[in-house]
């Protein structure tokens, strides 16, 4: 008998209201798609919690490695003419 | 710097207040301690399935028999979503299920107790979820990402858990004599056994310092198990049922309730495999594991057919 693999790893985003923005909700098993989708519809929205579900294999997911957050989410405090509150509005000007 | 792989830095992170993530480093100890608590926290619901799935068939009205089967499929999904947490962590759910059949892993001791009438599956929901409640709203706050995010989603769920245990319990108390009786004998078997689900005290628990110190657990056992008293003993008085503790009384002093001993040589004798259904509730697991088994096979093999067929045709 085949290894007992309990099936594929799939990660679950669900759209709780439309126009909102998916948001991770946590991981299913399942060996394709369509059961991946029943699982997750069954697992995460039992109670209205979303409009629409997105899946991702897990094995797909490119995740950012934390030794590099120094380099990826430096602050840029050096660039500040980033924020708009970096430039100097003529006095008067109205709706900008 | 951010990442930096000491044990040090790492308690400087939980110190500030920082949640760690999959990926994060992490001390060998603050991840098993992880994988054995959110796993044992897994295997609790999904054992804790049985009891209650028992009276699925005998429900009373087809009111109760809905929110019944509602409430255990919650259940379920709080296992799955544990599952997952503890999956983050590097462990497989094969391995999960494994550690759970052989014996490593334990699930709550609570469920190792029958569900003998009707008046059980009110006890249950009001005192086990009630004390599981306590435990789990905590637990929103734990260090570990995935764990505490799997806790909030739970916590959603769980307060309709109490609240149709407690209903039962008090519609039974309004009912005929025999019902208040059935009420009030559910108390007396599940009061213990609900408080001994908080562990054993904070001067004898073995894995408390290290989980308080990395913030797995952010109360003690003995600080939940006071605020469930706390919060049970009104509760129990306006319906009429008597808590069956003849030392229980209010400390003015403390303000808290003060209660008698617990029992925990039925505690260790129950946890040690000897209670009413240690063996009814793993031999069921395992059973119906093993018989599940030839769907994921099948839906193995109905996937590889349809990849194979899409190598065909492109
Ligand atoms: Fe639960
Ligand atoms: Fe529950």
């Amino acid at each position: 008998m085949a290894k007992d693999t309990q099936l594929d790893l799939w990660e679950v985003f669900i759209q709780s209201k439309s126009g909102l923005p998916y948001v991770h909700a946590g991981s299913v098993h399942a060996s394709d798609a369509k059961m991946a989708m029943q699982n997750a519809r069954d697992t995460y929205t039992r109670r209205g919690e979303g409009t629409s579900i997105w899946l991702l294999p897990s094995k797909n997911i490119v995740a950012s490695n934390p030794d590099d957050n120094e380099m990826l989410f430096d602050p840029s405090n050096d660039k500040v003419y980033r924020h708009p509150t970096f430039y100097v509005m003529p006095e008067g000007a109205k709706n900008i | 710097m951010h990442n930096e792989h000491t044990n040090q830095h790492f308690q400087l992170r939980i110190d500030n207040g920082e949640y760690i993530e999959a990926k994060d480093y992490m001390p060998d100890g603050y991840r098993k301690h992880l994988i054995r608590q959110i796993s044992q926290h897994a295997h609790s619901e999904v054992i804790g399935m049985q009891p209650e799935g028992n009276w699925i068939t005998r429900a009373p009205s087809l009111r109760s028999k809905q929110i019944l089967l509602a409430k255990i499929q919650d259940e379920g999904g709080h296992g799955l979503y544990l599952y997952s947490a503890a999956e983050t962590l590097g462990i497989s759910r094969v391995e999960l299920i494994d550690q759970l059949h052989s014996g490593k892993a334990k699930y709550s001791n609570i469920f190792n107790y029958p569900a003998l009438n009707w008046a059980d599956i009110g006890a249950i929901g009001w005192l086990v979820d009630g004390a599981a409640i306590v435990n789990q709203v905590s637990l929103q706050r734990t260090s570990y990402g995935p764990y505490s995010r799997a806790m909030v989603r739970i916590c959603k769920e769980e307060s309709f858990h109490q609240r149709q245990g407690y209903e039962i319990m008090a519609n039974m108390m309004k009912g005929t004599k025999e019902q208040r009786e059935m009420a009030q004998d559910a108390m007396n078997r599940w009061w213990w056994p609900a408080l001994m689900m908080f562990g054993p005290h904070d001067t004898d628990s073995p894995h408390s310092s290290d989980a308080v110190k990395w913030k797995i657990k952010r109360e003690t056992n003995d600080e939940l198990r006071q605020k469930f008293i706390d919060k049970t003993v009104q509760q129990a008085e306006i319906i009429g049922l008597t808590i069956p503790d003849k030392d229980l009384k209010f400390n003015e002093k403390t303000g808290h309730y003060d209660i008698g001993k617990i029992n925990w040589d039925e505690f260790h004798r129950v946890i040690n495999g000897n209670g009413p259904c240690n063996k009814q509730r793993m031999e069921h697991h395992i059973k119906y594991h093993n018989e599940g088994a030839w769907v994921r096979e099948a839906a193995e093999a109905y996937k590889k057919k349809r990849l194979a067929k899409q190598l065909e045709i492109a």
